[in-house]
This record gives structure tokens, C-alpha cells and sequence, in this order.
């Protein structure tokens, strides 16, 4: 309030001059006087008018100024009505008592007019400071209340998106803050197709909505492809290279991710930026480290990220433990680090790896103070077999994947297509839309590149291969296919792909024929793989990255059966 | 002040010298003391010998320096990290992107 406003005053008073006295003063600054004679009047006025300072004369009739100014400071509630009692006594226990019924300072009688002037100004001062502080409270807990009713919002979207998976697996255990991911901490889960289980941990930069944001797109991106059955280091990628397009530069994701693989029993490791995650050995008790030897997540562009994993073998029982930084960063009340070596020393301990879980938190939130530990994160990963991980929510074998499964195509190309366009990219686009596929596109594209060139340059343009023979000849035969495919007026290309599902993968089939008059495919055959690089149709390059080759008729036609399988 | 960047004589190269905790409440006066700059030094060195330790957010401000500086092309070296600091400069492998000495 502004100190130039008249102010409303209270005076209780029962000596009739002094009430005078007090009124005048009041007036004389400008402000409008309230006079009452005793207590219990006093309360009443303050009910009635809501003065905004007091002056109350400490004895008095019916209720004395104690009395009185306890009942007003109650029925003020949160405002700040100033209390200034007017005393003759001068022992200090009475002069205590006023300030501890309530009052804000005394004055004694006789009054000094000028300091009673000051003391009003100083208590208006603080009756404004005391409203825009309250006024500041006010609003910091409404915006409080809304930021933790957006943050209930932003978790269950979240959780939507995050819970989809398989953290329910009997051989999972985890902990998660319940607002971990405001702490930027990230667990998801799930199964694929071929039955084994990837598992991501992921720390994000920072604390608050920042470290929440970057959360959405990794759990949409790894529950999407998990599902479609792609392979880790494809879901790596593309992860990493999500996160380094979406969130602002210095915001990344520490992670570690692992597949267990309950056929085999192995165990594939991906460790970017997080602490050491470890596997226990049931057997012995002995520990293995896997170091983070990456980049965190959505730092390098995808021509520069490391997807290389660890393998490890592992035992029924064994166990992989996954952490971020908030176990040992853990403190105790002096502040001190729960640290790696406490960590490692339970694991030596232990005689039973079922009880390291659990033995873990407690030590973490015994060392805490018994206080619960908030920003902490632990996975524990139990190598099983496969039929005890396989929730019943799984959908039936035939719809296992989403994307193409059992399909076939055919595809002409007639001599203004063959000019101008490479159909390989095409054709590749159509072979990853097979959920596990995509992990061989290398090895397609390169069975394809050859089977294709050899029906273009070959067949329909009949260039003598024997020509490259010689570097000049190299560049002649270059020069012939320029010219001829330029003049070319008839002929084609047909490409017929087709692939069924098998075991845990599939089996591709291609078959390229081409309108030219064949060859003689038989004096092929004897030759060994690698051999004759330049003039063997690459035809050992193409014996080796599939697994069967079949010429037909005139030779014009050629049959590749590529099989694959999503464990490999 | 935490944060102290002093320009080589020849402008040539910036040291940075972070003292304490190098973490979000840092990242003012981080970012602050290379970008206030007029000259674009060649190299640039960040100085932990005082810094007690070391946090996610500062990791990703030294990304921000090494955008600033130039990306691939920046010279960056952090040097004097005590073993705590250098440790989570290892776990994050910022040794491919910075000379770490």
C-alpha cells in the first residue's frame, strides 16, 4: 500500500485525554482515528473497519489490551495488522508481555509525539513489505501447484509410453524414482519377435523438463523398432540420432543397453556414459565389468557413432546389474559419496546373487540416513530360459512382426528406365521394411548390385566382360556400356523378389532375368569363390553371401536364396 | 568468481579456469566467458585444476564450447583434472572429442 494513502487507525484508549492526544497526532498526519475505550470495543471496531495499524493502551476496562490484541492478531489470519501498545508500566516482564500477546513494539506515556510519528511510518513500511511478500508467496504456489499438475500429467504420458514393455518380466528387477523422469532417469524394456530381450538404462542431462523431454522420443523410437525386430545396433542408431536432431546441443543421454538372448545365452552390451555395469557370475561369485567405452547418446552425427557391442556368455542365474550415477553418487549427511567400492564390496559379500538386489537399496539408503534415496537408479537382468519371459500378452507367432512378412514382387525395367535409374535403392528401401532384414541390408545390397549389373551389362547390353581383362580395356568397356545403354532401344530387366518367414528369420529369393541371349553358366561353375575379381560375374562374391545360386535355361536367368535369422 | 577466462597474449588461446563445482549453476559464467569475447582465439583450454567436481550439465557445456569453437574442427584441451573429475570424463569417452591431458 501506498505510505501516502490515509491509513485507518485504531486507538484504544480509556483515559479520555489520551485518547485525545492519540487522535490528534493521527490526524495531524493525515490519517483518520478509530477511538474505542476498552478491549472488548476495540476487537469489535477491528471486526467492523479492518484499521490497518493499532495503538492500544495496554490496562484497561472489561478487556485489557492483551486480551485484546491476542484476539485481534487471531482474526487477522495472514495480514499484517501492526500492534503498537501504549503503556505506563516499565518493568520489563510487562513490557515482554505486550510483544508476547501479540504486539509488535511499545510506546511509552507520556508520548513522545515524533517518535510515535516514525513508528507509524516504519510499521506502514512493513505492513507493505508484508503484503508484497505475501503477494509473491501467493503466486509461487500457484505456480507451484500447476508445475506439479503438468508434471502428473507429462508422467502418466510417459508412463504410457514407457510402461508398454516388459518390465514385469519374472527375471527383471528394477528401481526407478517415481519422478525419475524428472531426474532424467529412463528404464524400458521388451521382448522381440525372435524372443530376446533389450533393455536400455538412460540418464539424461540434467534435472526438470529438459532431462524429461529427450525421454519421449528414445522410449517411442526403442519400443517401436524392439517390436518390428530390429536389431540392436540398428536401434542404437537410430536413437542417438533422433536425440542428436531433437534436443538442443550439451542435452544428451548417458545409456547402457543389453539384450540377453535366452536361446543362446549370451548377452550383448552397449555402454555409452554410464558407470561400469557388471555381471555376477552365480557360479562363483566372480564379477565382470563392462566399461563404457562410447560416446553418450546424441552427441555424434551417424556417420561418427560406435555401435560396436561387447558379447559375453552366460549361465543360467547369472546376473547383469545396470546403474546410473545416483548409487554412487548417493551421500551420506556429511556429504560424503556412497562411492564405487561400497557397491562392489556387496557383491563380494554376497553368497547368494537373489539377495544382491535388495541388499543394494539398503545399503544405499542406510548410508543416506534411512531416508529414501530419490534419484537412484538399478536394473538387475537374470539369464533364464526363454519360456519363463514370455508374457502371455505376447501376440500369435503369424503376427509376430508389424511391417512386410511373407511377400513377393516383380519388377520390369524397359530401356528408358535402364538408362536413367538405379533401381538398388529402391529395392533396398523395400527389403528393410522387413523387421529384421534391415540388419543384412549391406550384404543385399551388394547380391543385388552384382546380380543386377550382370543382367544389364551382360544380357541386355551383351558387353564382353573378358575386356576388363586390361586397364585400358577396363576403360573401354566402360566407354561401350555408356554408348550402348544410350542407343539402347529394346530389351529389359525383370526382378522378381520374394520371401517367407523361417525359424526366426526368413528366406529372401531373388530372381534377376534379363532379355539377352544368356551364357554358357556351366563353364562357371569350377570356379572358386574370390577367384577372378574383374570377369567371374561376380559370381563367388555372390556364392558367398548367399546360400544357394542357381542359373536356369540360357543362362539368362539366375536364382539367389538368401536366408536369415534374427539371432545371428 | 568460479570461472575465470584469461586470453593468451597473442589472443591466440583462451584459458578457461573453472574452481569448485562445475555443474548447471556454472553455466552463465561458462558460457559467458567465451562468448564475450571479441577476438576468436585457435585453441582453447579449460583449466579443472580447482574444479572438486564435475556433473552431466558441465559435460554438456563443454559440448557447447566445442560447438562454439567449431564443432569436429575445434581445438579444445582440459587439462589438470584430478582423478574424481577425470574419472566421468572417461565414462562419458570425452577423450574422442577432447585432448584430455
Amino acid at each position: 500500500m501506498d505510505s501516502q494513502q490515509p491509513l485507518r487507525i485504531l486507538i484504544a484508549d480509556d483515559t479520555d485525554s489520551d485518547r485525545l492526544i492519540l487522535e490528534s497526532i493521527v490526524r495531524r498526519e493525515g490519517h483518520v482515528p478509530v477511538s474505542v475505550a476498552d478491549g472488548r470495543q476495540a476487537v469489535e471496531a477491528f471486526l467492523e473497519q479492518r484499521p490497518d495499524l493499532v495503538l492500544m493502551d495496554a490496562l484497561m476496562p472489561v478487556m485489557d489490551g492483551f486480551e485484546a490484541a491476542e484476539l485481534i492478531k487471531a482474526r487477522a489470519g495472514d495480514e499484517l495488522v501492526p500492534i503498537i501498545f501504549l503503556t505506563s508500566l516499565s518493568d520489563t516482564e510487562s513490557l515482554v508481555r505486550c510483544l508476547e500477546a501479540g504486539g509488535d513494539d511499545f510506546i511509552s506515556k507520556p508520548y513522545n509525539r515524533v517518535i510515535l510519528q516514525a513508528k507509524i511510518k516504519a510499521f506502514m513500511r512493513m505492513r507493505d513489505m508484508h503484503r508484497v511478500v505475501q503477494q509473491q508467496r501467493d503466486q509461487i504456489s500457484l505456480h507451484n501447484r500447476q508445475l506439479l499438475q503438468e508434471q502428473e500429467v507429462a508422467k502418466k504420458v510417459f508412463d504410457n509410453i514407457a510402461h508398454t514393455g516388459c518390465l514385469d518380466a519374472p527375471n527383471v528387477k528394477y528401481r526407478l524414482s517415481p519422478l525419475a523422469i524428472f531426474n532424467g532417469d529412463v528404464i524400458v524394456a521388451a521382448i522381440r519377435p525372435s524372443g530376446s530381450m533389450m533393455v536400455l538404462l538412460g540418464d539424461f542431462t540434467g534435472h526438470g523438463l529438459p532431462a524429461a523431454v529427450g525421454a519421449m522420443p528414445l522410449a517411442n523410437c526403442f519400443y517401436g523398432m524392439v517390436k518390428k525386430g530390429f536389431a540392436m545396433v540398428d536401434i542404437l542408431r537410430e536413437i542417438n540420432q533422433k536425440l542428436k536432431q531433437t534436443l538442443p546441443l550439451g542435452v544428451f543421454c548417458c545409456a547402457t543397453m543389453v539384450e540377453l538372448n535366452f536361446n543362446s545365452h549370451r548377452a550383448r552390451i552397449w555402454n555409452g556414459g554410464l558407470p561400469d555395469c557388471v555381471l555376477y557370475r552365480q557360479r562363483d561369485g566372480s564379477l565382470q565389468p563392462f566399461r563404457s567405452s562410447h560416446l553418450p547418446l546424441g552427441i555424434l552425427d551417424d556417420s561418427a557413432f560406435k555401435d560396436d557391442c561387447l558379447h559375453v556368455d552366460m549361465a543360467l542365474g547369472d546376473k547383469i546389474y545396470l546403474w546410473s550415477d545416483g548409487i554412487i553418487e548417493a551421500r551420506n549427511k556429511s556429504g560424503e559419496m556412497f562411492g564405487e567400492e561400497r557397491l562392489l564390496e556387496i557383491f563380494r559379500e554376497a553368497n547368494d546373487g537373489e539377495a544382491i538386489f535388495h541388499r543394494i537399496l539398503d545399503a544405499v539408503d542406510t548410508y543416506c540416513g534411512g531416508e529414501r534415496n530419490d534419484d537412484l537408479s538399478l536394473i538387475e537382468l537374470t539369464m533364464t530360459e526363454q519360456a519363463s519371459v514370455v508374457s502371455p500378452r505376447e501376440e500369435p507367432r503369424e503376427h509376430r512382426y508389424s511391417g512386410l512378412q511373407e511377400w513377393a514382387l516383380s519388377l520390369r525395367l524397359e530401356p528408358s528406365t535402364l538408362r536413367l535409374f538405379d533401381p538398388l535403392p529402391l529395392l533396398l528401401s523395400i527389403l528393410v521394411e522387413v523387421p529384421g532384414l534391415s540388419s543384412y541390408s549391406g550384404r543385399l545390397y551388394t547380391l543385388l548390385a552384382e546380380l543386377y549389373t550382370n543382367a544389364l551389362e551382360h544380357g541386355v547390353l551383351q558387353l564382353d566382360s573378358s575386356l576388363k581383362g586390361t586397364s585400358a580395356g577396363f576403360a573401354e568397356y566402360y566407354r561401350q556400356r555408356q554408348q550402348r545403354l544410350a542407343e539402347l532401344a529394346a530389351g529389359h530387366v525383370d526382378i522378381r523378389l520374394r520371401h517367407k518367414l523361417l525359424g526366426n528369420g526368413g528366406e529372401l529369393t531373388i530372381i534377376v532375368e534379363d532379355s539377352g541371349p544368356g551364357f554358357d553358366y556351366l563353364q562357371l561353375r569350377p570356379l572358386c569363390p574370390g577367384a577372378d575379381q574383374f570377369s567371374g560375374r561376380g559370381l563367388g562374391l555372390i556364392r558367398q553371401l548367399s546360400h544357394a545360386v542357381e542359373y536356369r535355361g540360357n543362362g539368362s536367368e539366375v536364382e539367389v536364396v538368401f536366408q536369415w535369422d534374427a539371432n545371428d | 568468481m568460479a570461472i575465470q577466462a584469461s586470453l593468451s597474449t597473442d589472443c591466440d588461446e583462451l584459458i578457461i579456469a573453472i574452481d569448485g563445482r562445475f555443474d548447471f549453476s556454472s553455466h552463465q559464467d561458462f558460457r559467458s566467458s567465451y562468448e564475450s569475447l571479441k577476438v576468436r582465439p585457435a585453441r582453447y583450454r579449460v583449466d579443472l585444476e580447482g574444479t572438486t567436481y564435475l556433473d552431466s550439465s558441465a559435460l554438456g557445456m563443454l559440448l557447447l564450447l566445442r560447438d562454439h569453437a567449431g564443432g569436429s574442427s575445434a581445438r579444445i584441451e582440459i587439462v589438470n583434472c584430478n582423478p574424481e573429475v577425470r574419472k566421468i570424463l572417461n565414462i562419458s569417452n570425452f577423450e574422442q572429442l577432447f585432448e584430455i591431458t
